[in-house]
């Protein structure tokens, strides 16, 4: 979530869900909060209960806009236009310039006073891009962006091969599509000083004129035209944030994917940043950032990453696009003298040491030779056309289902088509294990089994239920679930099947004395097993993520203890903590309560529910207010305190200064509560981390109707990144054959491609087949009825469904262009009971350059009425065949609908 | 009130016998052994608890003590006895070999040992330990992994450190992406 | 009050006629967000089988109604203006564009069903619900009709009754019903009757302040003929008129009209004979 870690410092939810009840204004925007957290949304029903206002920006009017005050209808993808918008209604309103607090609140605890480097160039000045920018490779040079005084410092310390031209590595182009810029950032290591600064922020160059100047023609005037917004509506949203912020009263956002998953998704999330800044509303109770994960353990998912540019807590991949030869290499490019980082060694050693064991010395480099170094762009899409070239030619799908959540599923089809072997492992047959006898070309006869080489394994998965582990939620909350009963059949664990083929593989490779070799042989993979199935012990790999001192295994409190020196082990640096004594797994921890709940389960980090908590108190360490205290300063004890756990050195005076020549965390002055930045600071101006700006800018979806309003010479995203191939076509702006925007989502009754929706014949039924939702003005000018089948058409493919013609969604008026909206869920596919056309055979492989997400919510398509040529009858969303009903109904007694149980469980 | 209305007010106050059945009628997670889980759906994080008896899961719902979902469930949630016991639930190893029309009926350990062969064989035959400029890079990218989010934190942890750690598997990704 | 809303006397707001100690459902449409969890949950406990898998087009209710398998529907009324295809950016305080409700068996305080039932498998428990007991029912169907609300069923498959037990299983064991339990918004809330009528109360001056000036309760005795049927243990906070929800404005029991029906036959008989006498007389 670069988008937030560029801003405040981590890629995290800034606050936790109970925390809702106490905003006094909700802005749930790029989510459908209740329909896909139903139950999260629970707080936010409690705050209304209280009188807070509920706002909801979305193209359609779902679930959550029923229950909200105002529903601002707006275009797929033009976020930042509105946004900025409010940035700038806030900046120039009277309350935030009368009222002292956001002045001091911005200018203590935002980067709103630094003087940026003096030739820095807006989009403004440049029409549309910002300073350094080369239109040939794309991408920009951040030399500019950064503050006064800082670019030109004598090394390199980014570390990038490109900046040196004598080198013969790979290029700056292919360095950039490497990382991602995860929370860290990687530029965080140019600060090596306190920047220069104009507390008056009068000086042109700080960072608050600048955001200023940028946003000056983001006007409730260019909301109408950009989003289709009315103004009054508009301006209805700009005060209710504006009367719901300050002192005594605090706003707060919600967003999910439906802001991610677009060109710009990154700068989206970070312009919510910025204006939650501005309003003083980070760090604070009932203020901050939710951002709402789609499944169990999304957040989990990129802390302990099964990301290709991570490794786990953050810390980037080795690569060898950067100098990384040598682990002194990496660690002096990615460690920066300021800020939390400053601690990057002893995390990357003790996570060698716990992964190569008595392997890794002090001389070895900690064997950080083993570590695989990444040379290019591995992510999810890239992944689909490296396998319909034949590059990679085995792949592993675990718990995900990507023909039908993944974009350009056609190509995704083929792309495991080309395949020499597959091994998935889950709890149905879901499409991505029938392609090859189910998938639309085969039923169509455009492709064959006999045709198809790819071995295929389906291997079937255990649930929650029947093995015990830890999700962490869309707080950071790590929750442990036991295991109730034993798995059926062959069901298996992903960690009984890691260990066991791991301890396979370390056979075939005994004695093998090639780095390769090497290698696996090294790795430390020694967990006891337990049970006849020979499940791994989790305590061991607990007690690996907690971290231990190398010589008597005893476990680490937490991650101050770690050391750089090998002397401790981790597997997690952030999750440290977890197991700060032998037998006590936090994570376990049951004991709820109505404040902050620090006894259930474990947050990371430290166990900090709100993030940036220095904030809730005033420069002074005071309490802004009586009904808004958070976490305090002690002046008796000397302590922080409060009603968590502070986010801040706890003994650390609010009017500390730093000694000069101070590194790490001892260089942030007492009122800096952003630990992670580099300053300290919330960065109203990101001078590193993103890749397309330092401030959010409105662009076009890759796929619009229309051109750029505000920039006309930059319609789309200058820097998103895009795969432009026969089989992966775009349409152009404008293009008249696909006048309509479409927005995919999903609904309350299933998640995300599926896999675990639509074979249960309880949610099945609630939601049983594909449709698509359009407005009656669209249904009227092509004939269109509720219930029709209808086509959808793009250049990727096109997809059958029935139509739901509904008031929810409306034509949207921008000036004198009418833009018609289609939504359409993208759970649906060919497999399981509930059976629809698949939307992502509709959309096409683009990302966003900074997390190399798709743009799923915002594309342009055709519709007609009709069922598609040849399609198969599979998709039919009437009732599938009879003997599936029976089948479903048949192997377990009580599905039957004889079998209606009457005896009340007797 | 006449004594006709009197009348009718008696119709169906006269007590209908309680049949035998009725008598008996308990919950039917009574004795049952609870264990803590965490539902397997979206990111809010709602506790379940799962009843077992005699090693069947026979009933799950939500947990009271959850300072998130305080008892609360949504109908996925609420399904996920259904999503365990599902009809469609995959329960044998099954296998297509190349260019098959049909499925097998496989042993676990022979998937086991095909799988940790091809490993070995794909990523043998495609391993760079150095690139075009020398620097050591020891890296497959002919093995791809695409993982769930809902996979447990354990898990993901010895994905990520066998795949990667292990066996240089640089293409490893998550749903966590899209 | 919205003047369409059938009260019949407002002494009698609040009021039922159930007996003390009591227990039903208080459903508030004003918090339901339509995730049907109530719908799965019932399902879950009472171990009820999928209806059908066919897409009904109709906003999102894919299971239409209460049925011998769905105990808990939600229904979903698109109320968006549609005279100019715009739906109001600024909305009526809570939910008002999109209603939802959870409908359910209302265990009347006079239960149609229960006193057409010749079998007497349908009993009155001693929390005042009323719950078909299986192993008495023979499946004649008389209870259908009789119910002003459709809701007890024959299942086609073991052609008994079944409806609602408002978890009568899991009362005898001291735990809250499944569907009120799970539901995320407390929209449904399980207690005994006086004290979720005094909420409702509460809960309805508090909506009325807040500007929501079309809520009241369905199912006390000052709506509608609920009178007859004496108010229901299950009632509900609505803001439209019952109608809208698919409820009868009057609900009325078939067998209420027994009475007059007879009277009529009398009156009918008296004429003919009178008619037949006069005739006679006049010969």
């Amino acid at each position: 979530m670069p988008g937030l870690g560029a801003r405040l410092g981590r890629g995290g939810a800034t606050t936790f869900q109970q925390n809702l009840a106490e905003s006094d204004c909700i802005v749930i925007m790029g989510s459908n909060m209740a329909e896909n957290h139903p139950v999260g949304f629970r707080f936010v029903m409690q705050a209304k209960q209280r009188g807070a206002t509920l706002i909801h920006v979305d193209p359609r009017f779902t679930r959550t806009s029923a229950m909200s005050d105002v529903h601002v209808p707006l275009r797929a993808g033009s976020d930042v236009a509105f946004l900025g918008a409010l940035v700038n209604y806030v900046i120039n309103s009277e309350r935030w310039n009368s009222d002292p607090f956001f002045r001091e609140y911005v200018t203590h605890y935002t980067n709103a006073s630094v003087i940026i480097n003096q030739d820095f160039k807006d989009t403004e000045e440049l029409a549309g891009v910002f300073s350094g920018y080369n239109p040939e490779t794309r991408q920009y040079d951040f030399e500019t962006w950064q503050y006064d005084g800082e670019q030109d410092h004598s090394t390199s310390p980014s570390g990038d091969r490109s900046t040196n031209r004598d080198q013969t590595g790979p290029n700056r182009d292919e360095a950039k599509e490497v990382q991602t810029a995860e929370p860290r950032g990687e530029f965080v290591g140019r600060l090596t000083g306190q920047p220069r600064t104009d507390p008056s922020l009068q000086d042109p160059m700080c960072a608050f004129q600048i955001v200023k100047r940028h946003f000056a023609r983001y006007t409730p005037e260019l909301v109408e035209r950009i989003c289709g917004v009315p103004q009054d509506l508009f301006l209805r949203v700009a005060e209710a944030l504006v009367t719901n912020s300050g002192r005594d009263r605090t706003s707060s956002f919600c967003y999910a994917v439906a802001w991610t998953q677009h060109t710009i998704g990154t700068q989206m999330i970070s312009c919510c940043a910025l204006l939650q800044l501005l309003l003083g509303n980070i760090g604070r109770p009932g203020g901050g950032i939710l951002a709402l994960r789609g499944h169990a353990t999304i957040q989990g998912s990129t802390d302990i990453p099964t990301l290709y540019n991570l490794l786990p807590g953050y810390l980037p991949m080795p690569t060898s696009v950067k100098k990384h030869d040598t682990l002194t290499d990496y660690l002096q490019v990615e460690t920066p003298e300021l800020g939390w980082w400053y601690n990057t060694p002893k995390y990357m050693v003790s996570l060698l040491k716990a992964w190569y064991g008595d392997a890794a010395t002090p001389e070895n480099g900690f064997a950080y030779d083993l570590m695989p170094k990444i040379e290019a762009d591995y992510s999810f899409q890239k992944m689909l056309l490296m396998m319909k070239d034949g590059i990679i030619k085995g792949l592993f799908c675990m718990g995900e289902n990507p023909v039908v959540g993944g974009q350009n599923a056609v190509l995704g089809r083929q792309a495991l088509a080309n395949l020499q072997w597959l091994v998935v492992r889950d709890v149905f047959e879901i499409e991505t294990a029938a392609f090859w006898y189910d998938a639309p070309e085969v039923r169509k006869g455009e492709l064959r089994p006999q045709d198809i080489k790819t071995e295929v394994f389906f291997l079937p998965a255990s649930l929650t239920g029947e093995k015990e582990g830890s999700y962490t939620n869309t707080q950071r909350l790590v929750q442990w679930h036991d295991k109730a009963v034993e798995p059926r059949g062959d069901c298996r664990s992903e960690s009984w099947f890691m260990l066991q083929l791991g301890k396979r593989l370390k056979e075939l490779y005994a004695g093998d004395t090639s780095a390769r070799g090497r290698q696996i042989n090294t790795l430390t993979w020694d967990y006891p097993t337990i049970g006849e199935t020979g499940e791994p012990d989790l305590d061991a790999v607990i007690r690996e993520i907690n971290g231990y001192t190398v010589a008597d295994k005893k476990l680490v409190k937490s991650f101050v203890d770690l050391k750089a020196d090998g002397s401790t082990a981790c597997g997690c640096w952030i999750y440290s903590g977890i197991m700060p004594e032998e037998g006590k797994n936090l994570s376990k921890n049951r004991r709820g309560d109505e404040a902050a709940a620090l006894e259930w389960g474990f947050a990371w980090p430290a166990n900090r529910r709100i993030l940036y908590n220095r904030a809730s108190a005033d420069p002074q360490g005071r309490p802004w207010s009586e009904r808004k205290k958070w976490v305090w300063w002690d002046d008796t004890q000397g302590e922080w305190t409060g009603l968590d756990v502070p986010d801040f050195p706890k003994t650390k005076r609010p009017d500390y200064q730093p000694p000069e020549g101070a590194k790490g965390i001892d260089a942030h002055p007492g009122d800096a509560p952003f630990i992670m930045m580099a300053d300290g600071k919330g960065w109203l101006y990101a001078a590193s981390g993103l890749r397309d700006g330092p401030l959010p800018t409105h662009y076009e979806p890759w796929e619009s109707p229309i051109g750029n309003a505000l920039y006309p010479e930059q319609p789309r995203s200058p820097s998103a990144l895009f795969f432009e191939r026969p089989d992966n076509v775009y349409h152009e702006l404008g293009d008249p054959r696909f006048p309509y925007v479409i927005t995919t989502y999903r609904l309350t009754e299933h998640l995300t491609a599926g896999g675990m929706t639509r074979y249960v014949p309880w949610l099945a039924e609630l939601q049983p087949g594909g449709f698509l939702e359009i407005s009656p003005e669209l249904a009227a000018e092509l004939d269109i009825s509720n219930g029709d089948w209808v086509t959808v058409m793009t250049l990727r493919g096109e997809a059958e469904t029935r139509a739901m013609v509904t008031l929810r969604l409306q034509p949207l008026h921008l000036g004198d262009q009418i833009v018609h909206q289609i939504g359409m869920p993208w759970h649906f596919g060919y497999g399981g009971l509930a059976k629809g056309g698949i939307a992502n055979d509709l959309s096409a492989l683009v990302q966003d350059p900074n997390s190399r997400i798709h743009e799923g919510k915002s594309f342009t398509c055709n519709l007609r009425k009709g069922r598609a040529a040849g399609h198969p009858a599979g998709y039919s969303t009437k009732r599938p065949s009879p003997e599936l009903t029976r089948q479903a109904g048949e192997e377990e007694g009580h599905w039957v609908k004889g079998d209606v149980k009457g005896d009340h469980g007797a | 009130m006449g004594t006709f209305d009197r009348l009718k007010n008696r119709i169906g106050l006269v007590p209908n016998p309680v049949s035998a059945q009725t008598k008996q009628v308990h919950a039917r997670i009574r004795g049952a052994s609870a264990s803590v889980s965490v539902c397997p759906y979206c990111a809010v994080g709602c506790s379940q608890i799962v009843y077992t008896k005699n090693g069947k899961i026979i009933d799950i719902e939500g947990n009271y003590e959850s300072p998130i979902s305080g008892g609360t469930l949504c109908p996925k949630g609420a399904a996920t006895f259904g999503l365990l016991h599902s009809p469609l639930r995959e329960t044998k190893v099954k296998y297509r070999a190349p260019y098959s029309d049909r499925w097998e009926e496989k042993p676990l350990a022979w998937a086991m040992e095909r799988v940790a062969q091809l490993v070995k064989q794909t990523r043998d035959a495609n391993y760079e330990e150095t690139n075009e400029q020398g620097m050591t890079v020891n890296r497959t990218t002919a093995i791809g992994h695409m993982g769930g989010a809902t996979l447990d934190n354990e898990e993901n942890y010895l994905i990520k450190k066998l795949w990667t750690g292990g066996l240089g598997i640089v293409a490893v990704e998550n749903q966590a992406r899209i | 009050m919205n003047a369409a809303i059938p009260l019949i006397d407002s002494d009698l707001v609040g009021t039922t006629g159930a007996r003390h100690g009591a227990m039903g459902y208080l459903t508030d449409t004003t918090l339901c967000i339509g995730c049907k969890a109530c719908e799965v949950a019932c399902k879950q406990w009472n171990q009820l089988p999928m209806d059908n898998l066919e897409w009904t087009g109709y906003s999102y209710d894919n299971t239409k109604d209460l049925s011998a398998t769905t105990w808990r529907h939600v229904a979903f009324i698109e109320q968006l203006d549609g005279t100019n295809g715009h739906s109001p950016g600024v909305m009526p305080p809570f939910q008002s564009n999109w209603l939802m409700m959870s409908d359910i068996c209302k265990h009347c305080v006079k239960a149609g069903c229960l006193e057409a039932c010749p079998t007497g498998a349908i009993i009155r428990t001693e929390f005042d619900t009323v719950v078909i007991q299986q192993d008495i029912c023979n499946g004649c169907g008389y209870c259908v009709p009789s119910c002003p609300f459709g809701v007890p069923d024959l299942s086609a498959s073991d052609h008994k009754a079944h409806k609602c037990t408002l978890c009568y299983d899991r009362m005898v064991d001291d735990l809250e019903p499944a569907c009120s339990k799970a539901c995320p918004t407390d929209s449904i809330q399980f207690g005994p009757i006086d004290e979720l009528m005094q909420r409702a109360e509460r809960r309805v001056a508090e909506l009325h302040q807040r500007g929501v000036k079309s809520a009241y309760i369905y199912g006390d005795r000052a709506v509608g003929g609920t009178q007859g049927i004496d108010g229901l243990n299950c009632f509900f906070i609505l803001t439209a008129e019952p109608e809208v929800y698919n409820l009868p404005a009057y609900p009325e029991l078939p067998q209420d009209k027994v009475g007059s029906a007879w009277l009529a036959t009398l009156g009918a008989a008296f004429a003919i004979g009178a008619v037949a006498v006069a005739a006679l007389r006049g010969r």
